[in-house]
Formats: structure tokens, C-alpha cells, sequence
């Protein structure tokens, strides 16, 4: 699969490199290249420095058609806008925005974009060890309305691929638990 | 009318005290509270000094029952997030979006912001109408200079289409010696028609140029290039 991350953070970074590690083709962004200091030697897909909210840069970096694309960065207001361009011009097929903001990112989900707040599931996974109630949010919020001109949203993967190799396996799927990544 | 500005720049400021001198009532949010404090000095509190990217605070301004939002933050990211924020969950009726990158403007019509201002736009529109794009283009320079090769590109427009060479009056002291046509070049004769994307090739004296760009081109040549 085609693998398209935003943002090498700490997450993006990881992400990155289990993905290479199982033999999808990476590219991940930054702005920073320092950031990329993040990745091991051992990673072999592309990184490239640019703006992942600028169309132009994700087109030259091979974002068009990716499976999977990622807004990772340290912005909500960046994920989203990187978000909807996968979506709406790159064509791509699934799409996650980090959006940390948890009324954004509930916002975002009914406007058809697949999101995951760090806020909620911190709060969930605290209360779930204090033995409290959770939010009952999902790690991923799965897109709930239709997007603009999106026609139909979140298609499945290519089948051939088999799903992430390696991702939890919660993931990707709309119910995915409360804490995916706990 | 309610005007919900977010932004408190230059743009967010200046919209604010002209919107409250024409009677509106008017909530600026602008997250940097050195710049906010400024701002309620000048104009009074009407400064939430919170990022109005953020839903939690957006509520708080009273976004719900705003008429208009008015996002002039300087990053087209945020402005973007605050339009559809205030669109999609607070169901307001207008919002109006300041695009710096003139490429996000499709991107943000296409996801439902109502009015789309793009300075950088607008500059570069007032800047290309000062640039002839209908222009004669000078190849080369000749003995000392009285002389020039000229190409013109015949574009939509120019009165030369659809008319042989023969039938134009090119001016005493210059010629029309080839023809440029889908790549091809090829020497004009006189009974050879016109078709626009041609570029024909000339040589004359400097001061036949006029002459040459109202036959080629059509309008007034710019004067003094």
C-alpha cells in the first residue's frame, strides 16, 4: 500500500517506520528536517521536507492515490486542511486527521473525515486504569456524514494488501475501542 | 447584524471598528493576549482573548447566534477550520474566509465557505492588467539598432485572423518574412491566411512597431516598451 504521513512527530515517526518495517511504501512529511532525526537508518521510504497543507508539495511528493494518508503534524487546524485535500483532490482512500481538539474532532467526523483525538483517549485510557466510566468515544472517530463532493467516503482498502500488518488491530475499523493505541 | 471576527491582526481589527462605526455589533477573537489587550484599548472589550479554532471557545463568543463569521486569521489552515466550524456546528448562516494561498480557494469553495477573499489574488490581478499578455516580442536587434526582428503571437482577437498577409497594410520599412504555425516555420507569402495561435515573424524599422501591433495584435500599442 501507498502510505501517505504528515508530520514526522513522535507518532508519524513510528508509524512510519512499522509500516516500512512491513513492506508498505512510505512517504512522510515535514517541515522541519530535523524531524526526520526521528527515523531510524533502517528506514527506506522517502521523507521529504514541505508544507503538508500545500497541494502542490503533497502532489510532488507522491501523495495522489495513497491507500493511506495521515495528518499527523502538531496542528489540528494543519490535519484538517491536509485531510480534506487528500480527500477531495489526492483521491486518497482512507484518511486520518489527529485532530486534539475534541469537539473538532467530533465536528469533523460528521463532515466524512476519519479522525483521532489525543485529549479523549488520554481521558479514556486514566479513567479506564482508575476503574472510571470512559466517554465512550472511540480511539478512531470513523466518519459519520458524507463529505463534500466526497461521493462515497471511506471505501474499503485494496483487498490484496490484507489490512495494516502489524497495527493494532482496531484501528482502522469504525468501533475501535476505546483506546487503540493503550 | 452579529459579526463574529477571528483574527485580530491588522485586517480583523480594522474590519472591527469599521463594522462598529456602521452599527454592527461585533466580537473580535484573537488568541495572543498582548494583541488582544492592545486591541481593547483602542476599540473596548470586545476582545475574547481565546483561539477561535478551538470549538469549546468559539461557543463562548457566541458563535451560535452570530449572523456572519469573518475568519481573517493569516493562516488559511485556521481560517478554513473556523468557517466550517461555525457553518457545520454552530449553523451559521454566512461565513467569509481570507485565503492567502490563491490555490486554496477551489479547496475552500469546494467544502462550504460562503465568500472566499484572496488578497494575494487580488494583487496579482491588478498586477497582471498593468502587463500587455497580447504583446510583440522583440527577438533580436539589427546593425545598430534601427532595425528589430519582432514575433508577434496571433491571439483571440487580432484583427489579422482569417485575413491573408496580402490584404494587411504592414507599414513602408517593414516585412513579414515567416510564419510560425504548429511548430513549423515556414516563409509568409502573401496569399498565406492567418490562423490564430500563429506567430509571424517580422523585421523593420523600430517606429513601424505601432503600426505593426494594430495590424497583428489589434487595440493601442502600450506606449514606451
Amino acid at each position: 500500500m501507498k502510505i501517505v504521513i504528515v508530520g514526522c512527530g513522535r507518532v508519524g515517526a513510528a508509524l512510519a517506520e512499522g509500516f516500512d518495517a512491513s513492506g508498505h511504501q512510505v512517504v512522510i512529511l515535514d517541515i522541519s528536517t530535523r524531524a526526520f532525526d526521528r527515523l531510524s537508518s533502517a528506514f527506506r521510504g522517502s521523507a521529504i521536507r514541505g508544507d503538508g497543507t500545500d497541494e502542490d508539495v503533497l502532489r510532488r511528493a507522491g501523495a495522489d492515490g495513497a491507500d493511506v494518508f495521515l495528518a499527523f503534524t502538531e496542528g489540528d487546524n494543519r490535519n484538517v486542511m491536509a485531510a480534506q485535500l487528500a480527500v477531495e483532490n489526492l483521491s486518497a482512500v482512507k484518511v486520518i486527521a489527529k485532530i486534539n481538539d475534541p469537539v473538532r474532532a467530533a465536528a469533523y467526523a460528521d463532515l466524512g473525515i476519519a479522525t483521532i483525538c489525543r485529549t479523549s483517549m488520554l481521558t479514556d485510557a486514566v479513567h479506564e486504569y482508575l476503574g472510571l466510566a470512559g466517554s465512550g468515544m472511540p480511539g478512531v472517530i470513523a466518519p459519520t456524514g458524507g463529505h463534500h463532493g466526497g461521493g462515497e467516503h471511506e471505501p474499503a482498502l485494496p483487498a490484496a494488501t490484507g489490512g495494516l500488518a502489524g497495527s493494532p488491530a482496531g484501528a482502522g475499523s469504525p468501533a475501535g475501542g476505546s483506546a487503540a493505541e493503550a | 447584524m452579529f459579526v463574529l471576527v477571528v483574527g485580530g491582526g491588522k485586517v480583523g481589527y480594522y474590519l472591527a471598528k469599521e463594522l462598529i462605526e456602521n452599527g454592527h455589533e461585533v466580537v473580535v477573537m484573537e488568541k495572543d493576549r498582548t494583541r488582544a489587550a492592545q486591541i481593547t484599548d483602542e476599540i473596548g472589550s470586545i476582545v475574547v482573548a481565546q483561539d477561535g479554532c478551538e470549538g469549546k471557545y468559539l461557543g463562548e463568543a457566541g458563535c451560535a447566534r452570530a449572523d456572519i463569521v469573518a475568519a481573517v486569521t493569516g493562516d488559511d489552515e485556521d481560517n478554513l477550520v473556523i468557517c466550517q466550524m461555525a457553518k457545520h456546528h454552530f449553523d451559521v448562516r454566512r461565513t467569509i474566509a481570507r485565503v492567502n494561498n490563491p490555490k486554496n480557494e477551489d479547496l475552500f469553495r469546494h467544502l462550504g465557505v460562503d465568500e472566499i477573499i484572496s488578497p494575494t489574488r487580488m494583487i496579482l490581478g491588478s498586477i497582471e492588467q498593468d502587463i500587455p499578455v497580447h504583446e510583440l516580442l522583440h527577438l533580436a536587434g539589427l546593425g545598430s539598432g534601427e532595425l528589430e526582428i519582432i514575433e508577434a503571437h496571433l491571439q483571440k482577437g487580432s484583427p489579422a485572423i482569417g485575413r491573408a498577409t496580402a490584404d494587411l497594410s504592414i507599414p513602408e520599412g517593414c516585412s513579414l518574412f515567416a510564419i510560425v504555425r504548429d511548430g513549423v516555420a515556414t516563409a509568409l507569402r502573401p496569399e498565406t491566411v492567418l490562423r490564430e495561435g500563429d506567430k509571424v515573424i517580422a523585421i523593420g524599422r523600430a517606429d513601424c512597431e505601432a503600426k505593426l501591433h494594430e495590424q497583428l495584435i489589434g487595440g493601442v500599442a502600450p506606449s514606451a516598451v
